[in-house]
């Protein structure tokens, strides 16, 4: 691979993985908004708020706060996949046929949506 | 990538090639990363070599790509385990009985094809989770439940065809499915009961067509891949109503499960409870540990006065009109106090429906209302996962006792890590017989899973010397179960041997399951 195209490639990456969404508004307001549907599908029976939602309480007994997952300003893409792809404590693994890549991405972008940046 | 057994490189490399074709890239998985994910997370042989671990999954969308991956697994022999949504876990999750099987994930057929909320049914495709299918059911606003079991992400179909059951009065899942189509391993479809009728009318309201009635040989098998299946759902009730019954005796027990048996096979108890004793959640107090050690049955019960407990309890659930259930409430207070001097009753919780949405926003549990739910694992989430002991005993008070002596004597003779169990609760889950119910923790710890193997196994056979039989089991254990239903040398196991050769003689679906192996497999291991 030649220097120049490493470095475009390179530069890409970088702006792929820092601006993820960056795009055009209504692109991102679509993802989130996807985001959130796939959330409210897969993840929220678990992690959402309201008594009976193990995975919240999960969470708070470790000591997070907040331990609603919509709340936090702290998630990373890479923590997200990690746990949905790998299991934690007692959540099992979601599998592709479960929750797309895409999906998962949409995920990403809508937990990470509060994050400083 | 891993090769199916039996299978060389070359040969599993065409298949993927041909499955490939047949799905699309996106839905065959082949990858280390990929395929890991179709292991058991709960599995008790985790970090072990024996866990199995599949070769590749594939997900078909439709009958059609059905018929044509089985075709490929028919031609090069590969071994394919079946799953729905594959989140049957406590019970082998998504991953095969037979290391480097491929799994043969539906999970992309999840179509809620039909819900009737004037004869009351829904048919549903293998994918669709119970979440799923509540959520149909509250955008089309219709007036039906279903029945849930414990965690909601599980498959309607596959659930009842492991024969799971819930809380509700249609809580056997089996006993309520109506209809199926199925797609045997030669890519034949079948549909069952009046689905082979072409143009029924009837499919989800008469089970049984005309001839013999073969939804059975399609549970807890390896028989078909079943694409369809139908149920009867419960029509929107009016009331419940629960009642707490307690007694204050140990022998008190006897009555009580005779006056229970009484109410639930006249259909006046419809639905799952259990049986329990407060003194079971004592554990710390050394006066009733001697007392259980060396004490009477009158040394528990001047135990459980001084301490002002009930020795045994039932709460009693009814689901109707609201008179009707009432009627029923007081009924059984009549029956319990006519049988056994001391009986009290407490008032439970009392709902019309529909519920409104603050209502259901502050209950622990709604899975009794037909709402699925993961609440479950708040209460046994601690650890990683379970798994469910849960052997069939007669609904008797002498079969509660004997059952509660022998596994915890089980318990106390292995050591076990957890220290001796408090209780092998005991539920109604079916309409005629106890099931105890069990959880074993299960962590990704070796010796530990090692230990709880160890109790497990010895808890099967203790069971079985007494005719007690367990109705389901995860797969790690299904060869030990299906050798303790051995009546006549195995003649039931080898009538399910007869059938598998006979519909699939190459022994390509789920090779293992419930004790059943293809011929070839079996002549391999002989």
């Amino acid at each position: 691979m030649n220097m120049k195209k490493a470095a475009v490639l390179l530069i890409l990456m970088l702006t792929a993985a820092t601006f993820a969404w960056a795009g055009p508004p209504q692109e991102k307001d679509s993802q989130l908004e996807r985001g959130h549907k796939v959330y409210d599908k897969w993840c929220f029976p678990c992690h959402g708020t309201g008594v009976g939602k193990p995975g919240t309480d999960a969470l708070k007994a470790r000591g997070q706060n907040p331990a609603v997952l919509e709340e936090r300003t702290d998630l990373t893409a890479a923590l997200i996949n990690t746990v949905v792809r790998h299991g934690v404590g007692f959540m099992p693994v979601f599998r592709k046929t479960e929750i797309s890549d895409a999906e998962l991405d949409a995920i990403d972008a809508y937990l990470m949506r509060n994050n400083k940046k | 990538m891993k090769v199916p057994p039996g299978l060389s490189a070359k040969d599993f490399s065409d298949v993927v090639k041909q499955w490939t074709e047949i799905v699309g890239k996106e839905w065959i998985f082949t990858s280390d990363e990929d395929v890991e994910m179709y292991r058991d997370y709960y599995s008790p042989l985790w970090h072990e070599d024996n866990d199995p671990v599949p070769s590749a999954a594939v997900a078909p969308d439709g009958v059609e790509q059905i018929q044509a991956v089985l075709k490929v697994a028919n031609e090069y022999k590969v071994p394919l385990w079946t799953i729905s949504t594959g989140k049957n876990l406590g019970y082998g999750g998504s991953a095969p009985l037979l290391s480097g099987s491929a799994v043969l994930d539906l999970k992309r057929m999840n179509r809620v094809l039909e819900v009737n909320d004037k004869n009351h049914y829904a048919l549903v495709e293998p994918g669709v989770s119970y979440f799923d299918l509540y959520r149909y059911i509250r955008q089309h606003n219709l007036k039906v439940w279903l029945d849930p079991p414990d965690p909601g992400w599980g498959s309607p179909v596959g659930n009842s065809l492991d024969r799971g059951g819930g809380y509700t009065p249609m809580r056997d899942h089996f006993d309520n499915h109506c209809g199926m189509e199925v797609v045997l391993a030669n890519g034949e479809v079948i549909r069952t009961g009046m689905g082979a009728l072409p143009g029924s009318k009837t499919w989800q309201q008469y089970k049984y067509g005309f001839g013999p009635y073969i939804d059975g040989m399609f549970s807890q098998s390896n028989f078909g891949v079943v694409t369809k299946m139908g149920f009867w759902l419960l029509p929107e009730p009016e009331a419940y109503l629960s009642g707490t019954v307690t007694v204050p005796k140990h022998d008190d027990i006897y009555k009580m499960v005779e006056v229970f048996a009484y109410l639930v096979d006249s259909s006046i108890v419809q639905a799952t409870t259990l049986i329990t004793s407060p003194l079971w959640y004592v554990r710390n107090d050394p006066e009733l540990t001697g007392i259980r050690e060396h004490g009477t049955t009158q040394d528990l019960d001047a135990y459980a006065a001084r301490k002002g407990a009930a020795y045994w309890s039932v709460s009693l659930p009814f689901y109707g009109p609201a008179k009707v259930v009432a009627a029923q409430w007081e009924f059984a207070k009549e029956k319990f106090s006519a049988a056994i001097p001391g009986a009290k009753f407490l008032d439970g919780a009392s709902y019309r429906f529909p519920l409104s949405d603050e209502q259901v926003a502050k209950m622990a549990d709604t899975v009794p209302f037909g709402i699925p739910s993961l609440s479950i694992f708040s209460m046994i989430g601690k650890n990683i996962g379970h798994l469910g002991f849960s052997p069939i005993i007669p609904m008797t008070g002498e079969a509660v006792l004997e059952s509660q002596r022998v596994f915890t004597q089980v318990y106390r003779d292995l050591g076990s890590p957890e220290g001796e169990a408090a209780s092998f609760p005991v539920f109604s889950f079916f309409a005629r017989a106890f099931v105890n119910i069990y959880l074993f923790p299960i962590e990704h710890d070796v010796e530990k899973n090692r230990k709880t193997r160890e109790i497990y196994r010895r808890l099967i056979k203790e069971s079985a010397a007494r005719g007690w039989g367990e109705y389901r089991t995860h797969t790690t254990f299904m060869k030990d179960i299906a050798e303790t239903y051995s009546f006549n040398n195995h003649s039931l196991l080898r009538f399910h041997e007869m059938i598998k050769d006979a519909v699939d003689p190459n022994g390509i679906l789920s090779p293992g399951k419930s004790g059943i192996w293809p011929k070839r497999m079996r002549t391999a291991k002989a």
